[in-house]
């Protein structure tokens, strides 16, 4: 019984990890119109960052200023944003192509660089030296893995509410004119360049809370953290509970989550073992799959944005 | 210093091929295409197939050609995967792209492409198995240019090389002498108005995916003859096909061209100074320089 709670714990942990980060695209892609595709690296800035700033020091790699847990967090964040600020400022004010491609290569050349540059992350064996926070008291088990929770769940919450707040503000609405029609956005006397790079790093900072908590619970993170997969599992998360609706986000993160442990769950359990090698490309096609139909036939997810009287002009 | 700028020349021109295609689709249909480098994995898988079968159907073409690793039965086999992969090309816009073009997202374009990249790359490795590939079992000998300084050059890359040339001064032909060159043009400089002078704005598209597909097949079939055949070269080649485009800027196809050379030869000098693993990491750090420095590309002009 204990095990089917502390799975139960295991895996909400981690869905709402990652529904974190979906809320942090939900506001660059739903509200804003901005594609990233290198969520990962701002996952993992966050993720290293939070690491390297609170693990102790260690002989081969610069990991280890020991600083006070939460201050570590809060730096692995502002990384990330540091991150999309270089990212965005180059790129923002051109066509959306440029950002798309830039993201894209961040990722890239993030996993590229810390596979490689042990002196910075370890490379490839990954970054170890960190200590979870109160370990002492609360130990390694099924306790230590509850109080996390809801120490995540806390996260959740106040990305949700800090997101719901930001939209119905004149911010929010600010940049939804941008998203719908910019000429119109920028004739009123707005900056939308401006603001597209303060909704980007704002996003990226949200990816790389969820980055720090998934370094924090594992107490250890490698290159095989920050692989392209886990960008197009986010985005399925999006894809499937709407852009546009911060509830839906979280709902389809929850969702594909489900859908990725079970299904890897089920093939490694019932395909035959020849096909055992494949079945991390059957769940690929599967995850593109997602995103294709979902993008043909229902595009505005299962949860659609929820227009407000003043957008109904629209469409 | 010369073997690299050599190695270069070479990698640049599969690149050069890859990012026309690209440099097209996304000026006339304005969406970065994530899923183009599959096409080139398409084109070296299919020409693979063909190439086996001719192989062992007409064993007379399964000769070497001189002395290169190519054989008729893969020259033949190219052909079969130019027309199959420009069609599979066209098959994704009417299944995917166009559906989601007639809805006027954009954006939900690029994610889609990202979506069927990750199905076609992962089929192929269903289908083909992950294991690498060659089209010849043979070890290829590289000739020696020169003993010192050390330069030595494969004859497959030379004629890849040579056949790339030619496939560019067809290319400037048709764009700059034809009419089917200037309508393409015109659909990329203004579609709407395009069409009020009756090109058909949908059979130009077409044309566009069935270019794009065949030069993507011949960069696939020089990219498996000169390095392997594995399902993650479109994974890998992305990337630097992208810097091409953007270097050479988007919608120039002089710019692709050069795009990729330059792309090819900044990828293989940068290994003079920075360690092999950090490769994958040059086309970003060329796509940051370029837009640090040039931000619309060498061709490009500036738009929203």
């Amino acid at each position: 019984m204990i095990g089917i709670f502390s799975y139960i714990v295991f895996f909400a942990t981690i869905a709402s990890i990652l529904a974190i980060a979906v809320l942090g695209l939900n506001l660059q892609w739903g509200n804003t119109g901005l594609f990233n595709g290198g969520v990962v690296a701002f996952f993992g800035a966050g993720a290293y960052g939070t690491l390297l700033l609170g693990g102790s020091p260690q002989p081969d790699h610069i990991a280890g200023f020991e600083l006070f847990y939460p201050i570590a967090l809060i730096g692995g964040m502002a990384i990330a944003g540091i991150l999309a600020w270089v990212v965005g400022i180059l790129t923002l004010k051109m066509r959306h192509d440029y950002l798309a491609i830039s993201t894209f290569g961040v990722a890239v050349a993030f996993e590229n660089l810390m596979r490689n540059a042990e002196w910075l992350g370890g490379g490839a064996k990954g970054l170890r030296g960190f200590e979870r926070p109160f370990r002492e008291s609360l130990g390694d088990g099924f306790l230590y893995n509850s109080v996390f929770l809801i120490l995540v769940l806390f996260c959740l919450l106040a990305t949700y509410w800090f997101l719901e707040y930001l939209v119905s503000s004149p911010f929010g609405r600010l940049l939804r004119a941008i998203r719908e029609d910019e000429n119109a956005a920028r004739s009123l006397g707005k900056n939308p360049a401006q603001i597209r790079l303060t909704a980007f790093v704002c996003g990226s900072v949200i990816m790389g809370l969820a980055g720090g908590l998934y370094g924090t619970f594992y107490a250890f993170v490698s290159p095989q953290d920050v692989l392209p997969t886990l960008t197009f599992q986010i985005w399925a998360m999006l894809i499937v509970g709407g852009a546009g609706n911060n509830k839906g986000a979280v709902l389809g993160a929850f969702l594909i989550w489900a859908a990725w442990t079970f299904s890897g769950w089920a093939l490694s359990r019932f395909a035959p073992i020849e096909a055992q090698l494949y079945t991390g490309s059957i769940q690929y096609v599967l995850i593109g799959l997602v995103i294709v139909t979902m993008l043909l036939w229902r595009p505005q997810g299962l949860f659609p944005e929820r227009l407000v009287v003043s957008q109904s002009s629209l469409r | 210093m010369i073997q690299h700028l050599l190695d270069g020349i070479l990698v640049g021109s599969i690149l050069s091929l890859g990012a026309i295609g690209l440099t097209m689709v996304m000026h006339i249909l304005r969406f970065a295409n994530f899923s183009h480098a599959e096409l080139l994995s398409i084109g070296a898988y299919v020409a693979l197939v063909f190439d086996q079968m001719f192989k062992v159907t007409m064993p007379l073409m399964a000769n070497a050609i001189g002395s290169l690793s190519m054989t008729w039965a893969l020259v033949l086999a190219t052909i079969f995967s130019i027309v199959f992969t420009g069609v599979s090309a066209v098959l994704f816009d009417w299944l995917v792209f166009r559906r989601i073009r007639q809805k006027g997202e954009e954006l939900s374009m690029v994610f889609a492409s990202f979506g069927l990249a990750l199905i076609v790359r992962n089929l192929i490795g269903l289908i083909f198995g992950l294991n690498t590939k060659l089209y010849s079992q043979d070890i290829v000998f590289a000739t020696v240019l020169s003993r010192d300084p050390l330069l030595v050059v494969k004859l497959d890359q030379l004629a890849t090389f040579s056949i790339t040339l030619v496939l560019m001064v067809i290319i400037h032909i048709v764009l700059s002498r034809t009419t089917f060159g200037y309508s393409l043009r015109a659909v990329g400089e203004n579609p709407e108005l395009a069409q009020v002078n009756g090109i058909n704005l949908e059979r130009a598209i077409m044309a566009v995916w069935i270019i794009g597909g065949g030069l993507a097949a011949m960069a696939g079939v020089f990219y498996g003859l000169t390095n392997q055949i594995n399902p993650m070269i479109g994974r890998d080649l992305v990337l630097p096909v992208f810097a091409a485009t953007i270097v050479g800027g988007i919608g120039s196809i002089y710019g692709a061209l050069l795009g990729g050379f330059i792309v090819g030869l900044a990828s293989n000098l940068a290994l003079i100074i920075l360690p092999s693993g950090y490769s994958p990491s040059v086309p970003f750090i060329i796509i940051l320089a370029v837009l640090l420095i040039r931000p619309n590309g060498l061709f490009g002009e500036a738009r929203a």
